[in-house]
């Protein structure tokens, strides 16, 4: 069960969706006008990863290598009509405000891509908890964004209202150039306190690349993690040795 | 013997001019537009544009205190920034809102992208834009006292506070909005500055004397001014419906912000093409939008979105426009 939690810890924190792989950006920044439809939007896109993922590693050895795309779309194109018909029957109002973004969850690329990355590789039990992390993960960046967008615009929390009267709220957060300004700012946070990586290590140590992206279209960055983890890897060796 | 030589990089050889003489220049010469304001609009007017200073240079100076980078006080870049930002706010606007857009602009749009020179937009527009999105009533509510709240206040306090346009018995609508509707306005009121509007947009032979003493001291040239001013007035000679009436043109041209955007905003350094080719096109996109924006769009304003929009293309003109250097052929 340890390699479960390690995917649950994985999707949150360590590859979190939102922030730091940057995926599924269309809804985080269409649907984050308040922290209810954000939360939503997060759950339900959950239900359906965890669903195509268990699907897709239970037939993942079934499915052509060839023609695995169509097949793990058609998957989640399935469990997406699902969820969307389960919607429409019991929760009309989430169903009324998310709109267009239930269809479009079929070309959400987390899903895509952790099918492709993960579940078709993996056993069912881990590739579970994988989408169910990765789900959390974009459920609760969705949230955090939702919340932040929701208090500075429109002076709410989960659609109650906080803010003493005389607050006058700053419209342009539920604009669209807010959801950028929310979500930049606290993707420059999360780079700030996070674990060291790649690109995110002191500019003492020798690897740094010094952090200038404009200059090197991610070529250094994939050089110096693999540099990175052979360093690991000599260390964990080095100690191996000196145990004996 | 090695302690002797000076070694430094290049350039080795310059002007002698410093940021902080053109910031002084700038400020100097916005003098006259905002002096006409805090005539036309009163004290509220001055209240406005010191609280907006005050709030873009200590702002600054708070940021690079708290990032432990130099402070240079005598930049004035902020306090060129702070008096944008008055001058592009209604007098009546609450006094908080210049303090939030002053924060907006220095905090996130100067320096959150590296400071004096890495902006990639111009802070004063990109707050005056912040502070229309958000605070769409207040920002344009030009209006002032009815005449009933006139008689019944005191008139040396009231003339004080509110101005010359109050008791001019000037409109709350701006003259671009009013030629939108179709009503008329009088040419010589718009030149000298009798209108409604933004405390530093009103007065256009106040802008151009500003705008002279800019010339005049070298800090900026006519390239971006002339192509955006010339294009302006092709494209609503072509597309705004009255074909080449002066009147007509005559009020877009002095109406509105255009001026101020022309001369003050377009022109600056950081956010404006440094290819002499480049200034050009870049003159005649904010031309194009501008008029874009007056005649199709829903507002009469467009100045401040097209100069902001236009700043994002800068970086493509320049490498569209780059000029071949002194003895370099046209391929290599």
């Amino acid at each position: 069960m340890n390699k479960c939690m390690e995917r649950l810890y994985n999707g949150i924190i360590k590859e979190n969706p939102t922030f730091v792989l940057m995926l599924g950006m269309c809804p985080t920044l269409a649907l984050t006008t308040n922290a209810v439809d954000a939360m939503g939007m997060g759950l339900t896109t959950t239900v359906v990863l965890v669903m195509s993922n268990f699907l897709i590693s239970l037939l993942r050895k079934l499915i052509p290598e060839k023609v695995r795309i169509p097949a793990f779309i058609v998957i989640v194109a399935s469990f997406v009509t699902i969820v969307k018909m389960l919607l429409e029957a019991y929760l009309w109002e989430l169903n009324q405000s998310l709109g267009i973004y239930i269809p479009l969850i079929v070309v959400n690329c987390i899903i895509l891509g952790r099918a492709e990355s993960y579940a078709s590789k993996n056993p069912v039990a881990p590739s579970i908890f994988d989408g169910l992390g990765m789900g959390l993960g974009f459920t609760i960046g969705l949230t955090v964004i939702g919340l932040f967008r929701e208090l500075i615009g429109s002076g709410t929390l989960f659609k109650v209202a906080v803010m003493p009267d005389s607050y006058e709220p700053l419209k342009i957060f539920v604009n669209p150039p807010g959801a950028f300004l929310v979500l930049a700012i606290l993707t420059a946070f999360q780079n700030k306190f996070k674990l060291k990586s790649a690109t995110n290590v002191t500019q003492q140590e020798p690897l740094a690349c010094g952090g200038n992206c404009a200059s090197c279209l991610g070529t250094t960055c994939t050089e110096n993690h693999e540099k990175i983890e052979l360093a690991k890897q000599e260390a964990k060796n080095k100690k191996g040795e000196d145990g004996k | 013997m090695k302690e002797k030589f000076h070694v430094s990089s290049s350039p080795h050889i310059h002007s002698g001019v410093t940021t902080s003489e053109i910031m002084r220049d700038v400020a100097i010469a916005l003098m006259p537009a905002s002096v006409m304001g805090v005539y036309q609009f009163g004290f509220q007017a001055f209240l406005v544009l010191l609280v907006s200073v005050t709030t873009c240079v200590i702002t600054e100076y708070l940021y690079e205190y708290f990032m432990k980078k130099p402070y240079h006080p005598y930049e004035c870049s902020a306090l060129v920034t702070g008096l944008l930002i008055g001058m592009n706010l209604p007098a009546s606007i609450p006094l908080w809102m210049p303090v939030v857009g002053g924060i907006f602009a220095i905090l996130v749009v100067k320096q959150l992208y590296g400071g004096l020179g890495q902006n990639i937009m111009n802070p004063a527009l990109a707050a005056r834009c912040f502070l229309l999105i958000c605070f769409t009533g207040q920002m344009t509510n030009f209006s002032i006292l009815t005449p009933s709240e006139y008689e019944a206040s005191n008139r040396g306090t009231y003339l004080f506070y509110h101005g010359a346009a109050a008791v001019d018995g000037i409109t709350g609508a701006t003259p671009l909005a009013a030629v939108k509707t179709g009503e008329s306005v009088q040419l010589f009121d718009l030149f000298w500055g009798f209108t409604g509007g933004v405390i530093g947009e009103t007065s256009v032979i106040m802008i151009l004397i500003g705008a002279v003493y800019m010339l005049y001291r070298k800090v900026i040239n006519l390239r971006i001014p002339l192509a955006y001013l010339l294009s302006f007035v092709l494209f609503l000679m072509l597309f705004g419906g009255h074909g080449a009436d002066p009147t007509y043109l005559a009020i877009q041209l002095c109406g509105g912000g255009l001026m101020l955007g022309a001369f003050f905003m377009a022109t600056d350094y950081t956010t404006s093409p440094i290819t002499p080719n480049g200034q050009i096109v870049f003159g005649i996109c904010l031309g194009i939008l501008t008029g874009i924006f007056r005649i199709f769009g829903k507002s009469a304003e467009g100045v401040s979105y097209a100069i902001i929009f236009c700043n994002l293309l800068v970086p493509v003109i320049e490498k569209v426009t780059m000029p071949t250097a002194f003895g370099r052929g046209r391929k290599g």
